[in-house]
């Protein structure tokens, strides 16, 4: 359920944005999520659609996935995260502070915690497209 | 492309009155002590207080709490247990007993998510545990709360004040409110960091004598709020 603060971050940043950008009819939001986070996504969009304002009535929310990408900074390893590795409660964790990664996760060559999480950690709003 | 979450932080801390960062330029000087001693102190006052610890790496305000067997709830975001009439927020919760070796950015990153999923209630302080030094966790409460105030500890030792010289050298610089210093595990009668503090404009808070009966009362919040440093920090609370 912590989706919803999620999602309150993502229509609190999307208006500021259609302000900005003078928007008066937001049409179209595009986020980014990144599978490091393991959001739920029908949580995630039944939150966005309840927390809509006003001018955002008519806009559709497209959810793209990132794919986690993590690369060792000792020995250069690159690999995909994978939630089906993880016990539930070290998915949940990471679910809640994708960070925590580094006390669970090493890299699969040699061992070490010191990672870069490179792509796919959270919630990105990527777009936003609207009618002035 | 942009990171939403900072956008909701200051809604989040709105119902907040103040927010106190409890820091040092330097290590070992007794943070976590004297900001979970505090926060207990404002609870015995009547306040109602978060103590959310910032150390991720080095985390001890659970210990210092006793706090076992407590989880947040999940609601709309993270709702901190209440620990000993806390409202008490750590990354314990999420890596247990496992080391979180984070660089900078990570622990930025975790820093703002928690920011971002953690639903205060209606607080009159939230104390923070701040980990050592002037790095990215000082510099992104500067960035991200603005009304971020904060409150200093040294300890008589020259190599630890002049650190602390340089971190109030930085915030007057940034025009972040400093709550004033307290001298920790003072083991002299010397005024020396006391002359030194009042020298600089800013507010020296307290000396606490160094206690040998702290370490047995960690753990056990209403033992230590009776020890020297409890009684101490206390006289804190009529100030800030």
């Amino acid at each position: 359920m912590h989706e919803w603060a999620l999602a309150e971050a993502v229509i609190k940043n999307a208006t500021e944005i259609a302000q900005q950008e003078g928007l008066k009819q937001v049409n179209e939001v595009t986020v980014k999520i990144g599978e490091l986070q393991q959001v739920e996504r029908p949580i995630f969009r039944f939150a966005l659609s309840q927390m809509k304002p006003a001018n955002f009535k008519n806009a559709k929310f497209h959810l793209t996935t990132a794919k986690s990408t993590l690369k060792c900074r000792v020995c250069g390893t690159t690999w995909l995260f994978r939630k089906a590795s993880l016990d539930k409660e070290t998915a949940e964790a990471i679910h809640f502070v994708p960070e925590v990664a580094h006390s669970f996760i090493k890299c699969p060559k040699c061992g070490s915690p010191d990672f870069e999480i490179c792509e796919g950690r959270g919630v990105w709003l990527q777009s936003i497209k609207g009618a002035k | 492309m942009t990171d939403p979450r900072t956008s909701v932080i200051g809604d989040r801390l709105e119902r907040i009155g103040r927010i106190i960062a409890v820091s040092s330029g330097k290590g070992g000087v007794g943070k976590s002590m004297v900001a979970t001693t505090l926060a207990l102190s404002l609870v015995k006052r009547g306040c109602k207080v978060g103590l959310f610890d910032l150390d991720f790496t080095s985390p001890s305000t659970h210990i210092i709490l006793g706090a076992k067997g407590v989880q947040p709830t999940e609601e709309k975001g993270l709702v901190p247990p209440k620990v000993h009439g806390l409202e008490y927020m750590s990354l314990v919760y999420y890596v247990g007993d496992e080391a979180a070796p984070l660089r900078g950015a990570d622990t930025s990153n975790a820093l703002i998510e928690l920011l971002a999923v953690t639903l205060w209630g209606d607080l009159d302080y939230l104390v923070i545990d701040m980990p050592p030094g002037i790095g990215d966790a000082v510099l992104d409460l500067i960035r991200l709360v603005p009304r971020i105030e904060f409150l200093i500890i040294t300890t008589s030792s020259q190599l630890a004040f002049e650190t602390v010289k340089k971190q109030i050298h930085l915030l007057k610089e940034l025009k972040v409110p400093i709550v004033g210093i307290v001298e920790n595990m003072k083991m002299t009668e010397s005024k020396n960091v006391q002359q030194q503090t009042e020298a600089l404009g800013i507010k020296f808070l307290t000396e606490i004598p160094h206690d040998p009966t702290v370490e047995a009362a960690i753990g056990n919040p209403e033992e230590l709020l009776g020890t020297a440093l409890g009684k101490k920090v206390q006289t804190i609370t009529q100030t800030v």
